[in-house]
């Protein structure tokens, strides 16, 4: 089929995981039409990433998601391996600025560049050479991968702001509190912000080459730890991809046990951060309250799953372990008794004044932006873009178990610190009354289907994480072991929006603004 | 001077010495409880102290002299503050040293060093925080005057000791000058030692600091006498607080007995200060920087009403 009248020809991804559809453009131009038209239809880029395919396909292979309505449009370029040194495909940052960093630490990873724009390194922080790509497969070095090259700190050319009191603040990448590690640079007059430009990249640990080659239980646990607070997303798109490579669908009860996992995990984040808001506004009450409540939480995560964040409990084929009757009344009774703790500490957060002055108006972002900046997820709701992959809208039908539970949007049309906060709140609320349908619509059956290895798949896993759109990408190699794994999270597109978002706020309301969005430095960094 | 004045005047110091970090301690234990949190050790303000005097200090390489001066600078303008403010006694050898505005001068004067040195560095922060420290402090100085100024028309002098004693022996009446007055000093105190809603003392967050950004690059026995002088700051304004509108109890000979007998007095009167001071700080957020012209400018409202109240209808009564 095709999508937009353009020449691509698509076909729609095999199972019952997010809808699909896989394409291959013949060359950059279409590839370069192809997103032109997403944009046109009002769709975003949703992941960017390359593969040296020279073993099996003799060329590089430029993989590109693009989220439509209807689903998601993937789209593969490949790119002659002999020609040049680093081969080139039209830049897409004209039409998607988000896709501006994936290019280029797809740059960075992999050997292959835009034809134009920014040429700035983002993950290479000059710890390898320039011309060397750790995911090449000639890439090995006598020492090890990556190790044992000189780590020469490369200046890195900030956008500079001029005029009359303009200063600059740098900020990080060792910050006061113990989080993560990420340098902002803010233009500033006075406390006034006029730009911020971050520079990430820190973390970069080589996931995405211990990935290549690994088994597919070993990139389970690898990818589950891709960062650490969305471990079920990201496992649960990791066995979407793979599933859907390998043509497997898991059994029904391993679905609903996996919604039980990712709702759990999104509870989880909203309360810890609704907590953190607070105290980022001093209001270290609200911590104390919602960390509490996180814990009792977390806790009962351990003893129904054997881990408090329920690592490793989602896997290709299925779950690693079930619930019983009992359990699920445990779950039940303890969302109704965090359901009503909750709801009175709203009234507290709503009623607050103070709270509420720091909140209001802060950090907005409005649903055209968001739109431009290929949003998802929680933040883009905060806008009143109705968009999430659980929900039904029109032309969009969730996948299983989703499409049987009736998951309302919740939206707010403010796009500000406090629209942020009551999303939250209201995805809290959501989550909870999930958790108690689906323990009394929980289907019997099996917990994990058998997974074996299609030589030559290839799947997109998509899941609705507690950030945004979680995505995983997998090609299956020749000798059934994974070829190319790229996980990539919802904060590639949703840092960008923070650099929007503090725009003309004031510096001290940075860290509510960042907190609000409260973005994975380790999801991007791989 | 006797010598009971004289060991009454050391019996001060040293008790604003000691007492000061568990004045912090116990604010800081009051306000873990009210958060439902378990609290930090009474003193382990005086843990701290003790563990950054023996660490070393790392100094910038670009650190001027004033860096090092400005941490004794401050501690001593705290302790000169200590010693002039009436806590257990107005009759000391010091009081005459200083009147109000000259106390008011000695709190601007450490204010001037500290800001001074956070800009010395040169790092983003300090500026930071000098800029912001001089823009609250140059909004709370003068509400802090004008608080003063209504006190001074009720006991016809600026000096403390005068102040206090004719407070001390007024007739119960109200006066609602003093309400006025006593809500704007407790604006200023607020702003003034950097806690809810103003400055969070508390806080990791180095973009939205104001005291905190200041001390950053300091280290070892500078940031001892920092964290030091701040309590005394603390316990300075709170004996201010206290001798201004609850002088009662307070001895007024140099008879070092009589000060031994206020002293429990001042003990319950601190430890409930202290326990105010965390319930403002609980159930307050911190309020966005540019919102503090608009707090202190209430203040100094406040306490131009107090004058004005005093000038209008109190003195002709």
């Amino acid at each position: 089929m095709k999508l937009f009248d353009e020449p691509i020809e698509f076909a729609a991804q095999p199972g019952i995981g997010a809808p699909v559809w896989a394409g291959r453009a013949a060359d950059g131009e279409d590839l370069l039409r192809f997103a032109i038209a997403v944009h046109r239809a009002g769709g975003r880029i949703a992941a960017l990433w390359g593969e040296d395919a020279r073993p099996a396909a003799g060329c590089f292979r430029l993989d590109c998601a693009f989220g439509i309505n209807e689903g998601h449009a993937w789209v593969s370029l490949e790119l002659p391996a002999a020609a040049v040194a680093c081969p080139v495909y039209p830049d897409l940052a004209g039409i998607f600025p988000a896709a501006n960093r994936m290019q280029r630490a797809t740059r960075d990873l992999v050997g292959i560049a835009t034809d134009g724009g920014d040429q700035r390194p983002w993950l290479r922080h000059g710890g390898w050479p320039e011309d060397w790509y750790p995911l090449r497969h000639d890439s090995a070095h006598e020492v090890g991968v990556g190790v044992g090259f000189p780590n020469l700190p490369s200046d890195y050319a900030f956008v500079q702001v001029g005029g009359e009191g303009a200063h600059e603040i740098p900020v990080g990448p060792i910050h006061a509190g113990i989080i993560e590690p990420g340098h902002f640079r803010f233009s500033v007059i006075g406390e006034r912000v006029l730009r911020l430009e971050e520079r990430l990249g820190y973390q970069h640990k080589g996931v995405e080459r211990r990935l290549a080659g690994a088994d597919f239980a070993t990139g389970a646990r690898l990818v589950g730890r891709v960062s650490g607070d969305s471990t079920c997303a990201y496992a649960w798109a990791y066995a979407m991809a793979l599933e859907a490579a390998c043509g497997v669908a898991p059994p029904p009860r391993a679905l609903m046990l996996r919604a039980i996992m990712l709702e759990r995990e999104r509870v989880a984040n909203h309360l810890g951060d609704l907590g953190a808001l607070g105290n980022d506004a001093a209001f270290a009450f609200g911590l104390t309250q919602f960390m509490r409540l996180k814990e009792d939480w977390l806790r009962l995560n351990a003893e129904l799953f054997g881990h408090r964040f329920m690592m490793d409990r989602i896997v290709p084929g299925g779950v690693a372990g079930d619930l019983d009757p009992a359990a699920l009344r445990r779950m039940v009774d303890q969302c109704e008794v965090i359901g009503r703790e909750v709801k009175a500490l709203r009234a507290i957060y709503d009623e607050h004044p103070g709270l509420q002055d720091r909140f209001l108006t802060t950090g907005a972002i409005s649903a055209d932006l968001a739109r431009e900046l290929s949003m998802t997820g929680m933040a883009a709701r905060a806008t009143g873009l109705l968009l999430g992959g659980r929900c039904y809208r029109q032309g969009y039908t969730p996948p299983p178990p989703f499409d049987r539970l009736g998951v309302r949007p919740i939206t707010d049309e403010r796009g500000d610190v406090a629209a942020r906060v009551a999303v939250r709140f209201d995805e809290v609320f959501e989550s909870l009354r999930l958790l108690k349908e689906i323990a009394v619509a929980m289907p019997g059956g099996e917990l994990r289907g058998e997974i074996a290895p299609v030589p030559g798949g290839a799947g997109l896993g998509i899941v609705e994480g507690w950030r945004g759109e979680t995505i995983v990408g997998v090609r299956v190699g020749a000798d059934g072991r994974l070829a190319r794994v790229h996980p990539h999270d919802p904060s590639w597109q949703a840092w960008l929006a923070l650099e929007h978002a503090v725009m003309n706020d004031i510096v001290p309301d940075f860290p509510l603004i960042n907190k609000s969005f409260n973005l994975s430095y380790s999801g991007v960094d791989l | 001077m006797s010598v009971g004045g004289f060991l009454g005047q050391l019996f001060a110091i040293a008790l604003a010495l000691v007492l000061a970090p568990l004045l912090t301690g116990w604010v800081n234990q009051c306000r873990a409880w009210l958060q439902n949190r378990s609290a930090p050790p009474l003193l382990q303000p005086y843990y701290m102290l003790h563990k950054l005097f023996r660490k070393d200090v790392v100094l910038a390489r670009n650190a001027s002299p004033l860096f090092r001066f400005a941490p004794f600078a401050v501690f001593g303008c705290m302790l000169l503050a200590c010693a002039i403010i009436p806590s257990l006694s107005t009759d000391l050898p010091l009081a005459p040293a200083a009147d109000t505005l000259a106390l008011v001068g000695v709190f601007g004067l450490a204010r001037i060093f500290i800001s001074l040195a956070a800009m010395d560095v040169g790092t983003a922060f300090g500026s930071l925080g000098g800029r912001r420290e001089m823009l609250v402090g140059f909004l709370a100085e003068p509400a802090l005057l004008m608080v003063i100024f209504t006190l001074a028309l009720i006991s016809q002098s600026t000096s403390v000791a005068t102040i206090v004693e004719t407070l001390a022996h007024r007739e119960i009446v109200i006066y609602p000058s003093l309400a006025f007055a006593g809500i704007a000093f407790t604006f200023v105190s607020l702003a003034e030692n950097a806690r809810v809603p103003v400055d969070n003392p508390a806080t990791h967050l180095e973009l939205t600091m104001i005291h905190e950004a200041m001390i950053l690059e300091y280290s070892g026995r500078h940031l001892a006498l920092i964290e030091w002088a701040a309590s005394l700051k603390l316990y300075a304004y709170s004996c201010l607080g206290l001798a201004l509108f609850f002088p009662w109890g307070i001895a007024e000979r140099d008879n070092f007995l009589a000060m031994i007998a206020a002293a429990p007095l001042l003990l319950i009167k601190l430890g409930i200060g202290g326990c105010l001071l965390a319930a403002i700080e609980t159930v307050n957020a911190k309020m966005r920087i540019f919102r503090a012209p608009e707090f202190l400018g209430t203040a100094f409202l406040l306490a131009v009403l107090g004058l004005l109240v005093r000038l209008l209808l109190e003195v002709r009564a």
